[in-house]
């Protein structure tokens, strides 16, 4: 059991740098253009500010050599003379990267002001885990009622709701479904405020209530469009082990059929539900991109399209890494849930 | 996953009510995107962002079809290029007379009026326009003269109904009106009760002359617009583009994208997925761990910086939303595969020393070809909605009118604030009941695979 750990845990690990080393290469020479970029505004800014140095040299050739001079120096000392593509330079930002350190984004702040990558991000997160771990704990917990009990009703009225429903809420994009009822619920009946932002400033006692109040357009949405395919997961799960022999044998005892339904078919279907939720929950850190973009929610989905349209490579790459870093961990943890509630995968991985 | 043969499967299949939907809404998308593609001109497609060629039609109108429900009818955007001409001669006066009939039935005044032509001319022709109400009343509008040339020339122009010439041309005819007309525009008036400001309803007739002497001009082009507030099946957005045209347009790319990114991905699935479980061992391990790798990758956030980073191209987009969309069907076939593979007939044909491409091509692949078919099916929404949510994000081919491009300029123009829900229902129920077909279709292929879940 230790070794199939040790070996999972490494395995994520290779994974985690991998994609880390994706994303770097994908930006990795624009961000060189934008550093270099950088460093000779700040050469620029330097000598503005410094009217002594300005006013020493004789002609705009002169200073134009003493600025390149300035920025070879300090691109030199930064070790960006070598190409974007050198492996030292790769290694060197995948260390930092790997021990949190993401450097300074280049024009997102957060709301408090910090240009620090890992302070705007630890900013977004909370919101983003305040709507969408919520819905998505909300979406499992009905879904699993309402699958559990199609599936002990199998070809019911229930059911057959459920199943339909399930299949066309899945076809319908969220953020569109945002769209309309923004429209509906913001515009046309004015019960909801369209904007999922308070408007208050973050300091005053107000500031918790208006946040649910405005959460609660987004959240809505997400569980009716949700609920309905976690419904029709576990349904698929339950119907498969309904027909268990054991299941059988107990109806014929005479057990309490919901009894059967919410203990014994519930506890083994659970493997495959857990792992879904791990998997789901981990996703919903993410939040949503285009979701958060409709309801202009101030979370990690718009932080990302934000630095994207912008092109703030730091913020990209730090959320990038934080977001795989969830996600690995959740498959991680599934895992080892899944191999804890199923013991046949324990022994197999023993071998 | 058990040995149906495909006529059972087809027999089942058409059993299956779900299906029969799935096919029925199929066959109408494609029979849509077919006649889009031969009826619709191709310009409509190529001009799509181009304001240039929308100018004619009106702002954010509302659908026709809306006034059926309207107790008070709002007006109808009207282009009329179809003049009745009549030429008369009469000394030296030459006449030519164009008229454009209106039938006018709405309880709105229209928001304005354009006459637009081009005409060939020489001399100094005489332009006049009035127009003939249904209770008789002849009002005169414009009344002015073509700037003199010698030679032969084409004139372009347009009479705005916002023109001050008409307005004073109006108040001078003003005992016609029980009404002070002073402070009305000008639709305001010709469109009016002359004993109160109301809409009068019924057939109007503008007339436009040109006199001339002694020469002869020649109209190439003329058209009457008649600026409303209600325009197509479909409406129009705030660039003044026929969202019929755009939604039509709209189901053939759909359908591509779908159909494309999810058939190659299940091919490369199925490719990488059986090759990796029928060979076992090591090549199985490593294709596996770079399948882990690819599966960790957070799709959308990859698929964003990919747009923004080399290319928007819808083409290139589909081969982007394909990397990521083989990775769950290579799991499964791998799985299938190994199944497959410690069946008696396969170890038998091993044994006899078969040749690996036909032991995967005759044994394994057909076994797995139902899968496939399912998992296209139940692929081509996500495909489909996907591009729709780059496309909104802005991130989509902008000189695509994809449906998800319809709705990100819907966004970007505030319609939910706006109350133009004909901009943003439309797109949306495209895409799901696109996407709804195939799920039918793949549902119903799925439970006849997988006969557990009917029961």
């Amino acid at each position: 059991m230790k070794k199939y750990i040790a070996t999972r845990a490494a395995t994520m690990f290779g994974v985690l740098l991998i994609t880390l080393l994706i994303t770097i290469l994908l930006v990795g020479s624009n961000m060189d253009i934008i550093l270099k970029q950088g460093i000779v505004f700040q050469v620029r800014s330097e000598i503005i500010e410094n009217p002594a140095i300005s006013e020493s040299f004789s002609s705009v050739k002169e200073f134009e050599a003493f600025i390149q001079d300035q920025t070879d120096q300090k691109i030199k000392h930064l070790g960006l003379d070598e190409p974007w593509y050198s492996p030292q330079r790769i290694g060197f930002t995948m260390y930092k990267i790997v021990l949190l350190d993401f450097g300074q984004a280049t024009f997102l702040t957060s709301d408090s002001g910090s240009s620090d990558v890992k302070d705007i991000i630890f900013e977004k997160l909370p919101k983003t885990i305040l709507l969408f771990t919520s819905a998505t704990i909300i979406i499992s917990i009905i879904g699993i009622f309402v699958g559990a009990l199609s599936a002990s009703k199998v070809g019911s009225t229930i059911d057959r709701i459920t199943s339909s429903f399930a299949i066309i809420s899945s076809s319908f994009p969220v953020w569109w479904i945002g769209m309309l009822m923004i429209f509906l619920f913001a515009f046309t009946y004015q019960i909801f405020p369209a904007r999922a932002t308070p408007d208050i400033p973050a300091s005053s006692p107000e500031y918790l209530g208006a946040l649910l109040y405005h959460m609660a357009l987004p959240l809505i949405t997400i569980v009716m469009i949700g609920f309905g395919s976690w419904a029709y997961l576990v349904r698929n799960f339950m119907v498969g082990i309904m027909q268990e022999d054991f299941i059988i044998a107990k109806k014929t005892i005479g057990i309490n059929q919901s009894k059967i339904t919410y203990t014994h078919a519930l506890k083994n279907a659970a493997p495959p539900i857990i792992t879904i939720l791990a998997l789901s929950l981990s996703g919903s850190l993410g939040g949503a991109i285009i979701t958060e973009a409709v309801f202009d929610w101030p979370g990690m989905g718009r932080l990302y399209f934000e630095a994207i349209t912008v092109m703030d490579l730091p913020v990209i790459i730090g959320a990038t890494y934080i977001l795989t870093v969830f996600f690995l961990v959740s498959v991680f943890i599934a895992d080892l849930l899944y191999g804890y509630f199923d013991p046949r995968i324990r022994s197999s991985a023993g071998e | 996953m058990s040995n149906i043969t495909p006529q059972e499967i087809k027999k089942e299949f058409l059993k299956s009510r779900m299906g029969i939907a799935g096919i029925t809404i199929l066959t109408i998308l494609i029979l849509t995107s077919i006649i889009t593609i031969i009826i619709i001109p191709v310009e409509t497609f190529q001009e799509w962002n181009n304001p240039e060629s929308w100018i004619t039609y009106p702002k954010t109108a509302i659908p026709v079809w809306v006034n059926l429900f309207l107790t008070e009818k709002i007006p109808e955007h009207k282009i009329l290029v179809e003049p009745n001409i009549e030429t008369t001669f009469n000394d030296e006066i030459n006449l030519t007379s164009y008229q454009f009939n209106l039938n006018f039935n709405y309880d709105q005044f229209p928001k304005d009026f354009i006459y637009s032509y081009l005409l060939e001319y020489s001399g100094s022709p005489l332009l006049q326009m009035s127009v003939i109400r249904p209770d008789g009343v002849k009002l005169e509008l414009v009344s002015t003269s073509l700037p003199h040339s010698n030679l032969k020339i084409i004139h372009n122009d347009r009479v705005f109904s916002t023109d001050a010439m008409i307005k004073k041309e109006l108040v001078l005819q003003e005992e016609e009106f029980q009404f002070e007309i002073d402070r009305l525009s000008v639709e305001d008036i010709i469109f009016s009760k002359t004993e109160s400001n109301n809409t009068l309803k019924g057939n109007y007739v503008f007339l436009i002359d040109f006199y001339e002497i002694n020469e002869e001009s020649k109209i190439i082009d003329s058209k009457l617009i008649i600026g409303g507030k209600a325009f197509g099946i479909m409406g129009t957005d705030e660039l003044r583009r026929d969202l019929a045209i755009g939604l039509l347009w709209g189901t053939p790319l759909a359908l591509f994208i779908g159909l494309v990114v999810s058939i190659g991905s299940v091919i490369m699935g199925l490719v990488y997925g059986i090759y990796a479980g029928f060979k076992g061992k090591k090549t199985d391990e490593t294709m596996m761990r770079f399948n882990d790798i690819l599966y960790a990758l957070p799709a959308l956030p990859f698929l964003i910086i990919l747009s923004v980073t080399i290319s928007n191209s819808i083409f290139v987009m589909t081969g982007f939303l394909m990397i990521f969309g083989w990775v769950g069907i290579a799991k499964v076939a791998r799985s299938m595969s190994l199944q497959i593979k410690t069946r008696g007939y396969v170890e038998a044909a091993t044994i006899m020393g078969q040749k690996d491409s036909k032991m995967i091509l005759k044994h394994i692949l057909p076994q797995l070809l139902p899968y496939a078919f399912a998992s296209i099916a139940i692929s081509v929404p996500a495909a489909i909605t996907t591009e729709a949510g780059l496309s909104f994000l802005g991130l989509g081919d902008p000189s695509f009118p994809t449906w998800g491009q319809i709705l990100h300029d819907a966004n970007t123009f505030g319609a939910a604030a706006r109350g133009f829900w004909w901009w943003i229902v439309p797109p949306g129920i495209m895409i799901a009941i696109t996407g709804l077909a195939f799920v039918f279709i793949g549902n119903a292929l799925d439970s006849i695979i997988n006969p557990k879940l009917k029961r």
